[in-house]
């Protein structure tokens, strides 16, 4: 075991784990932040999208000895109230269902409209499309990173 | 709509100690006599009464369902029906999850059917409590409660008192319960028909803790499981590396195949449980799907089989026949692939159980863990959370006494979690079937039909005199069980989800070979029925015909655009009628999937926004699933363990869905489920279209001359 500092959501927090343990089982079990969560394992589904310095990263693969000095976010730390105009698109689209993959979701298009602000229908289908909902709510997750880029244009 | 209610006894009232009024009920039958309702909202017991309404001196309503949300909005829909009877607003209205202390009774969403069952008796306890708030009233004004109107929690006195609900909570509560209530017209309905978010949305997009796999407890070690391949046994294993491992806690087999481990976090639990080194020994049953597939077609040409449904004489007009039409269709077991694997919490002592977790039948769990650990099940306390997906994966809870198993020989309270790989090798699949389906046509009308299926699960007696019986004088249903030691169960919409690939499919081909269109064709088909003496028939033919046309409208069938190509289905499960058209367009020759439109009928629509979101996802499941999910078996094991392999509908692939309903005000029916079933086979007949090959077997993407 080895003790590792990670920046979580702007909160310092010390771990003494394994160093492969991946950042998803860190937050999960040790941290105890568990809005991200475990689909696959081997960055496959998107269920353990976190953002790692700003861009999204699946953090079922992501060791913990990688991360030194890297400022990590999760869904909880998205925005402050759940205000972030993605989580806002999102409850309007009315877009989960069973809403386990949803905050993998949220936050792989969070970071992707920060890349591509204005980006077409087909841009949003290809850069979703490593995140896996079972409920299928995939036209509703399209419409809401369309009403979540007209958002962030007004802001 | 009106209606007259005499179901004394099936709630119950009182005043709680902090102020309010507790209405108590049990939703699927009534409360026994002895049953009292508790004075403190923090002690609901859920063994006399299934759910709660509680009404605060504010006007606040809350609603307390230990309904497990699985995804299909019934946390929603049925507390809608509730407001809607009480009248007020359904701002003022909250939705619990119930936090079970206590063992309680029947409590599932299962097969389509919640809406179906809560759509009275929930309305009835509404309006009951609205009666006895109205009387309240009417008694604290001195008026009549016939002169009394409410309206948004306000009730109205002779037309000038105004009263809220909250101010009379404490009087009502002490009123006799009224037996004779009236509930209101469907033209008055304010919150039914309306659109209602997911009440959870807020907590789903900030990440809030409400799933199995987020369950906290105390000391809680997490466990990982492995079994026996399907038809081999356990002979020994060596746990020596796992056990070694920092953090590992115990390792023992159990359940005579299984072997465990238990470790103090996850990842470590998930590495330990590789390191076993297991011996399997293989037995007579050991599964290989290849092989059952060889024995499955030969099943198909068999002489005995069960008679599931015989109408007319079919061998006859066989005989008599001008032409005839056979075709094979084949689909492969399936796992559910629910987003959360399986998990399930149990902490064993010897004076009491405590079992948590995301399960839709939570008697059973608990039955079952008494069994196994035989105990008694008053001691056995359950909670539910949330469920990340169930597709019927979560009506078989075998993981809640593997848990208890578990925590009882390790003494610790435990979480089990399957990981991806364990919840895909150690499914209760969707069963593998075959059909073979027959036509005999004479003077271009079909005289006889016959289909014959052949799987590891049996053709059940409710299938039979669905369509096409009363459009086709001779029908003949038949069925053969092909054991098989690989576990299989439930899988959204069970049976009819490939069952109707099979008959859609046939029925587009034998409307081709008759030069109809298929539409026109299934509307000749159900003119017939209409007219049909069968009184056995268990569809509304009318009611089919109104889907068929609505969709052929809203689709703009038969005048699509240049290059695309459109494939009808239709399909009738769980009450609920459902037609689609899926329209395919060839791209460098490949056949990409651009969009369905569907029409549905499943009576009133409570929730429209619920409603399409549900019928929308079962369409892209059906058309995923049918498109590109393949799964064999060889030597016990999948072939596949993960989702780098085992193939998904993503986004990218995904057509946009448009959902019409069919404006109606009967009884609600299933939404779960029926759009489903017609999907896979709208696909393949607009595959036919545009390539001219008819696709039999799923997944499609297999096929070489289609899809290269
Ligand atoms: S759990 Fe990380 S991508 Fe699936
Ligand atoms: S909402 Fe259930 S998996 Fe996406």
């Amino acid at each position: 075991m080895s003790m590792y500092t990670l920046l979580v959501n702007n909160n310092h927090y010390e771990v003494d784990v394994e160093p492969d343990t991946p950042l998803l089982w860190v937050l999960r079990d040790h941290i105890k932040l568990k809005g991200t969560k475990y689909g696959c394992g081997i960055a496959m589904c998107g269920a353990c999208t976190v953002h790692i310095d700003g861009e999204a990263a699946r953090s079922c693969s992501l060791p913990v000895s990688s991360l030194a000095r890297k400022r990590i976010t999760t869904i909880e730390g998205l925005s402050p109230d759940g205000d972030h105009p993605v989580q806002q698109a999102w409850v309007e689209e009315d877009v989960a269902q069973c809403g386990y993959c949803q905050g993998g979701q949220i936050m792989s298009a969070a970071s992707f409209l920060k890349t591509n602000p204005m980006p077409s229908v087909d841009e949003i289908r290809m850069a979703m499309s490593g995140n896996i909902c079972r409920c299928a709510s995939y036209n509703r997750i399209e419409k809401a990173v369309v009403l979540a880029a007209q958002k962030l244009k007004q802001q | 709509m009106k209606k007259k209610i005499d179901r004394r006894g099936f709630l119950k009232v009182s005043a709680l100690s902090a102020g309010g009024m507790l209405i108590g009920f049990n939703l699927f039958s009534s409360c026994k006599n002895s049953a009292k309702l508790p004075d403190d909202i923090s002690k609901l017991n859920y063994k006399d009464f299934n759910a709660y309404i509680q009404i605060a001196p504010s006007g606040a309503v809350t609603i307390y369902a230990p309904n497990p949300e699985i995804g299909q909005g019934v946390k929603t829909s049925l507390p809608m029906l509730i407001a809607e009877e009480l009248c007020v607003s359904w701002d003022s209205v909250l939705v619990k999850q119930a936090n079970l202390d206590e063992a309680y009774y029947r409590q599932m969403s299962v097969g389509s059917t919640s809406i179906l069952m809560g759509w009275l008796p929930l309305r009835e306890v509404g309006a009951t409590a609205r009666q006895m708030l109205v009387n309240a009233a009417a008694q604290q004004a001195g008026v009549a409660p016939s002169k009394c109107t409410i309206k948004e929690g306000i009730i109205t006195c002779d037309g000038n008192i105004s009263i809220g609900i909250g101010e009379v909570v404490e009087e009502a509560a002490k009123l006799e319960i009224p037996t004779d209530v009236k509930l209101k017209d469907a033209k008055d309905f304010t919150i039914i028909g309306r659109n209602i978010k997911n009440v959870d949305a807020n907590n789903i997009v900030t990440g809030k803790p409400l799933f199995g796999l987020d369950y906290e407890y105390d000391g809680k070690k997490i466990a990982c499981m492995m079994r026996a391949p399907f038809g081999y046994k356990l002979k020994s294993f060596d746990a020596t590396e796992a056990l070694a491992l920092q953090g590992v806690v115990d390792a023992f087999s159990f359940m005579q195949n299984s072997i465990a481990v238990v470790a103090e976090d996850t990842f470590t639990a998930m590495k330990a449980i590789k390191l076993i080194k297991p011996v399997w020994e293989a037995t007579k049953r050991a599964a290989d799907s290849e092989k059952e597939n060889v024995k499955i077609k030969s099943l198909l040409q068999d002489s005995k089989y069960d008679l599931i449904q015989s109408t007319g004489n079919v061998d006859k007009a066989f005989a008599s026949a001008e032409a005839t039409i056979e075709q094979v269709y084949e689909t492969p077991y399936l796992p559910h692939s629910c987003m959360e694997p399986m998990n399930f919490f149990a902490h064993v002592t010897d004076d009491w159980i405590k079992l948590a977790g995301p399960i839709q039948t939570p008697q059973n769990a608990l039955n079952r863990v008494a069994n196994a650990l035989k105990r008694d099940k008053k001691d056995i306390t359950l909670e539910l959370t949330r469920i990340g997906g169930g597709f019927g994966r979560r009506l078989f809870g075998n993981y809640a006494p593997e848990a208890a198993i578990i925590s009882h020989k390790s003494k610790y309270p435990i979480q089990l979690v399957y990981s991806r790989e364990e919840d895909m090798m150690g499914g209760i699949y969707r069963p593998a079937i075959s059909y073979k389906v027959s036509g005999a046509i004479k003077s271009n009308q079909v005289s006889a039909y016959k289909l014959r299926q052949v799987g590891s699960t049996s053709l059940k007696g409710r299938f039979a005199n669905r369509f096409p019986t009363g459009a086709i004088p001779n029908v003949r249903l038949e069925s053969i069980r092909n054991k098989s030691s690989i576990t299989t169960g439930a899988w959204r919409a069970p049976i009819s989800n490939v069952y109707a690939f099979a008959e859609q499919c046939f029925l587009d081909e034998v409307a081709f070979k008759l030069k109809k269109d298929p539409i026109a064709f299934h509307l000749e088909l159900i003119e017939k029925a209409k007219k049909s003496d069968n009184e056995h028939l268990v569809y509304e033919p009318e009611r089919m015909e109104g889907v068929i046309k609505l969709l052929a409208k809203k689709a703009n069938w038969g005048n699509q655009s240049e290059g695309v190509y459109q494939g009808f289905s239709q399909y009738f499960s769980h009450e609920t009628y459902a037609a689609e058209v899926a329209e395919v367009e060839l791209r460098n020759g490949i056949p990409v999937i651009t969009r369905v439109i569907c029409a549905i009928d499943c009576g009133l629509v409570v929730n429209p926004l619920g409603a399409k979101n549900q019928v929308v996802g079962g369409i892209i499941d059906g058309i995923g699933h049918a498109m590109y999910s393949d799964f064999c078996i060889k030597d016990g094991r999948p072939t596949v363990t993960n989702f780098d392999r085992y193939r998904l509908i993503r986004m990218n692939e995904t057509p946009q869905v448009e959902c019409h309903f069919v404006q109606s005000n009967l009884a609600p029916s299933g939404l779960g489920e029926p759009s489903l079933p017609p999907a896979g086979a709208a696909v393949a007949n607009a595959i036919f279209a545009a390539t001219g090959v008819r696709i039999t077997k799923q997944p499609f993407i297999k096929n070489k001359e289609v899809f290269g």
